[in-house]
C-alpha cells in the first residue's frame, strides 16, 4: 500500500490563506486580504510566498531551459522546432551550432530531427532556440519518452538525485528536457526500457513518500528479474 | 509531436525480437473492455475501452420506404464521426477520409455476414421497414480505433431492441423487449504490419510507424468464412504475407470472441 | 410540489462527474445530469493556424457542443445544426471570464463537448464538465464556472428541467402554457453571472426568483466539481 503525502490542494478561485503575513506568489492573487488559487494544483508553502504548484498544463518556456524538440519547418533562415509549448520554437542559422555554407538547411537538420537545445529568449509569437552550447546537438540513437512537463522537477530530483540513480542503476544516458521531453540512450534497449519505466513509474506517483527508495527497490527488483 | 526516428527505430529493433514498447507480445491485444446500454435515448448502445483507446456506438431504428431494389428488406446505415474530442488529429467539419473508411468497413463487415437479418426487419413488402443507424464515435484515440469500433457496432447492435410502433410511427422513449434479429459470431480484426512482424493492437505510437494494415471481418457459425477485407496503408504486401495475414486474423478473431463478453 | 421523479423543488437530478476520461487530451472532464450525459476535452493552449485569427493580447477559446447522433429520441443527422452552433457560442462566452486568458497570447485554447445521452440541460452538463476539464488541464483559471437550468413548471419554480418537465404544457385560462426554461451558469468565486438564457413566458418577480434558486444551485454544484478534481489518482502524461 503506498502512502501518500498529505498534500493540500486546491481548485481555481479557492481560498488559500487569509493571515495578512502571507503574499500572494505564482498561481495565486490577492483578493481584498485573501490569497486565492488560479490554478489547480498543490499549496507550495515553503515560504511566506504562497505558490500554486500546478499538477497539469502545458510547457511554459523559460530561458535558460533545456528543451528537447522535433523539427517541423525548415525556411531559409533557420528551423522550425516543435517543443511542445503552445509557439513553436526557432532556430536561426546563427545559433544552430555548425558552420552553415550549404543553402539547403536540411543537410544539417532535418525535419523530423530530435534537437538537444536552449531557450535563448521568449517572444510573443515564437521561443527563439540555440544550440551553440557545449552539450546541445542532434540525437540520434536511443527512446524518447513524453512525460507531463510538471513532473519535470520530480524526475530530476534535489540536485539531480533521481535522474541520477535511474541513469546509474539502468547504466544509461538521460536527459531531461523541461519540456516534458526524455532522451534515454544505453548500451541496449533493454536497460533503456527500464529507465523508461522507472521515470514512468516516478511521472505516475509523484506523491509517495520515499519516491526515491521505491525506484531504487523497484530498478533493483527488475535486475534480478532479468537474471533469473 | 510525432513519433521521433529514433523511438522507431528502438521499436522496430524491439520488434524484430518479438517484443513491444509495453511488454506485450506481438499478437496480444490489450485489456478489452464492452459495456453495453450506456445511454438511455438510444435503442442500443455500447461502450469499448482496448487500454486506453474508447468508443462509443449507438444504435437508432427508423421506419421507412425500402430501398426500390431490395423491397422486402431493412436497411442499414453506419457513420463513424471522429468527433475532435477523442484526438488533437480530429479536425471540426466533415467526416474525413479516415472515419468514412472505417464507417464503410463495418458496414461491409455488417452487411456482408448477415449479421442483421435484414429480410426480417420488413414489415411490409414494398411499403414499410425497419432502418438500422449505427453510429460511432472514438472517445479517445490511442490506438486500433478500427477493432475498437467494430467490436462496439457489434454490441450496440446486440444490445438493441425495437422500440414501439404504431403503424408507421414509432413511439420513441417506448422500448419492447424484442431484440435484433441478428446471425452471431461475427467479428472484424485488424493486423499491422511493422518491420517485417505483424502485430496487433497497436498503441498510438505503433500505429504511427506501422507500414500497412489489413482487416479482415469474418463469421464463425458452423463453418469460418470472410465478408470483408480491406488493406490500408502505404506499404504494399506480398502474397504470402496476405495468405499469412488472414489466417492469423482468422485464429485471433475466433480467440477474441470466445474471451470478450459481447 | 412532487416533481414527476420524486425530487423537490430546488433539487437536481443526481451528479456523475470525473475527471481524466480521455487521456489523449490535455484535460477531460464527464458530467451527467441524471441522464444528461456531456464529455469534454481539452486542448490547449496551442498553437493557432491561420495566423489572422491570433490576438496578440489574449488566449483564443473556442468551444465545439455537439449532440452524438443516437442521443436524442429521432436520430439526429452529424454534424453543426443552427442551435449546436448558438450553445457553442454561450459556451464560450460562460467559460472565458473564468480563464487567465491574457496569460497565452496569440494561442488556442479548444473545448470540446460531446453530448452522448440528452434529458434536457445539456448544454448546462456540458459547462460543468467544461470546467472541470479546463482546471484538469492545467489551464490558469481565475474560478470554476458552475451552470444548471431553472424553469418555471406550471406555476412553480423548479431546479434542473428534465426533457419530460421541458416539454410539459398546461391549459391555463384558455391558453396553452409550456415550461419556461432558463439556462443559468455562475462563476463560483464572484458569483457573476456568465450564462443566461431563457425562453418562454415568466414575469420578472418570478424571473428574479429562479435566479435566486440557480445561484443556490449552482454553488451546490461548484462544491461537487470542487471535489471530483481533488480525487486524484494518476498523474496525467
Amino acid at each position: 500500500m503506498e502512502e501518500e503525502k498529505a498534500r493540500e490542494i486546491v481548485v481555481p478561485g479557492e481560498t488559500i490563506e487569509n493571515r495578512k503575513e502571507f503574499i500572494a506568489g505564482e498561481g495565486t492573487r490577492k483578493e481584498g486580504n485573501e490569497i486565492v488559487a488560479e490554478r489547480f494544483g498543490v499549496v507550495d508553502r515553503s515560504t511566506k510566498l504562497l505558490k500554486v504548484i500546478p499538477l497539469s498544463g502545458v510547457y511554459i518556456p523559460r530561458k535558460g531551459n533545456t528543451v528537447i524538440g522535433q523539427v517541423i519547418d525548415i525556411t531559409f533562415n533557420g528551423w522550425f522546432v516543435d517543443i511542445r509549448a503552445p509557439h513553436l520554437g526557432f532556430l536561426t542559422i546563427a545559433e544552430c551550432g555548425k558552420r552553415v555554407i550549404k543553402e539547403d538547411l536540411s543537410e544539417y537538420y532535418k525535419v523530423k530531427d530530435i534537437l538537444l537545445a536552449k531557450v535563448k529568449s521568449v517572444k510573443t509569437r515564437s521561443i527563439e532556440l540555440t544550440m551553440k552550447e557545449r552539450g546541445l546537438k542532434k540525437l540520434d540513437e536511443g527512446l524518447i519518452i513524453l512525460v507531463n512537463p510538471t513532473r519535470v522537477p520530480r524526475i530530476i530530483g534535489r540536485a539531480g538525485s533521481m535522474v541520477n540513480l535511474i541513469k546509474k542503476e539502468t547504466n544509461t544516458t538521460i536527459v531531461v528536457g523541461q519540456n516534458g521531453v526524455i532522451w534515454i540512450k544505453g548500451k541496449n534497449v533493454e536497460n533503456e526500457l527500464l529507465a523508461k519505466k522507472a521515470i514512468e513509474l516516478v511521472s505516475e506517483k509523484p506523491f509517495i513518500e520515499g519516491l526515491t527508495e521505491k525506484v531504487k527497490e523497484f530498478l533493483e527488483n527488475e535486475k534480478a528479474g532479468w537474471k533469473k | 509531436m510525432e513519433v521521433t526516428n529514433l523511438t522507431k527505430k528502438r521499436i522496430e529493433e524491439l520488434i524484430a525480437r518479438n517484443k513491444r514498447l509495453d511488454g506485450r507480445s506481438l499478437l496480444e491485444f490489450r485489456k478489452i473492455f464492452v459495456e453495453k446500454g450506456v445511454t438511455k435515448k438510444a435503442e442500443g448502445s455500447a461502450r469499448v475501452r482496448i487500454g486506453n483507446t474508447e468508443v462509443i456506438a449507438g444504435v437508432k431504428l427508423n421506419l421507412t420506404e425500402p430501398f426500390q431494389d431490395t423491397p422486402d428488406e431493412g436497411a442499414l446505415a453506419v457513420n463513424v464521426e471522429f468527433f475532435p474530442i477523442g484526438s488533437e488529429k480530429f479536425e471540426p467539419g466533415p467526416p474525413s477520409v479516415e472515419a468514412v473508411e472505417l464507417a464503410r468497413i463495418i458496414d461491409r463487415i455488417i452487411r456482408e455476414s448477415h449479421f442483421i437479418n435484414l429480410k426480417k426487419l420488413c414489415i411490409k413488402k414494398g411499403e414499410l421497414v425497419w432502418m438500422v443507424f449505427i453510429d460511432v464515435y472514438p472517445i479517445n484515440d490511442d490506438g486500433n480505433l478500427i477493432d475498437a469500433s467494430i467490436i462496439a457496432s457489434i454490441a450496440a447492435l446486440k444490445d438493441a431492441v425495437f422500440p414501439a410502433r404504431e403503424e408507421d410511427k414509432v413511439k420513441y422513449g417506448e422500448l419492447t423487449k424484442q431484440r435484433l434479429p441478428l446471425n452471431d459470431s461475427v467479428i472484424g480484426l485488424t493486423l499491422y504490419k511493422l518491420g517485417q512482424k505483424f502485430i496487433f493492437d497497436p498503441t498510438t505510437i505503433e500505429e504511427e510507424i506501422s507500414q500497412a494494415r489489413i482487416t479482415v471481418g469474418m463469421s464463425y457459425r458452423k463453418k469460418e468464412f470472410i465478408h470483408a477485407i480491406q488493406k490500408g496503408g502505404e506499404t504494399p504486401l506480398r502474397e504470402e504475407e496476405i495468405k499469412e495475414a488472414i489466417k492469423i486474423i482468422i485464429k485471433k478473431g475466433k480467440e477474441i470472441l470466445n474471451k470478450i463478453n459481447l | 410540489m412532487k416533481r414527476l421523479d420524486g425530487r423537490s423543488n430546488e433539487e437536481f437530478r443526481t451528479v456523475e462527474a470525473r475527471v481524466d476520461v480521455v487521456s489523449r487530451a490535455d484535460g477531460s472532464a464527464l458530467f451527467a445530469f441524471g441522464n444528461s450525459k456531456a464529455i469534454v476535452s481539452v486542448y490547449g493552449p496551442r498553437q493557432l493556424y491561420p495566423q489572422h485569427l491570433q490576438n496578440p493580447e489574449r488566449c483564443l477559446l473556442r468551444c465545439y457542443y455537439d449532440l452524438a447522433s443516437f442521443s436524442v429520441p429521432e436520430r439526429k443527422r452529424p454534424g453543426p445544426t443552427r442551435r449546436s452552433i448558438e450553445i457553442s457560442y454561450v459556451m464560450t462566452k460562460a467559460l472565458e471570464p473564468a480563464i487567465k486568458l491574457e496569460a497565452f497570447p496569440n494561442s488556442v485554447i479548444d473545448v470540446y463537448a460531446l453530448i452522448i445521452d440528452s434529458d434536457a440541460s445539456t448544454r448546462c452538463a456540458a459547462l460543468n464538465a467544461a470546467s472541470l476539464a479546463l482546471a484538469n488541464a492545467g489551464v490558469p483559471m481565475r474560478e470554476l464556472v458552475s451552470a444548471v437550468s431553472v424553469g418555471k413548471l406550471g406555476n412553480e419554480l423548479v431546479v434542473d428541467l428534465t426533457k419530460e418537465e421541458e416539454d410539459f404544457k398546461v391549459i391555463k385560462e384558455g391558453e396553452e402554457q409550456k415550461t419556461t426554461d432558463i439556462p443559468i451558469a455562475f462563476l463560483s468565486r464572484s458569483k457573476k453571472i456568465s450564462l443566461l438564457q431563457l425562453d418562454g413566458k415568466i414575469s420578472a418577480e418570478e424571473l428574479f426568483k429562479a435566479i435566486e434558486l440557480g445561484k443556490k444551485a449552482c454553488l451546490k454544484i461548484s462544491k461537487i466539481q470542487e471535489r471530483t478534481l481533488k480525487k486524484i489518482k494518476n498523474i496525467k502524461k
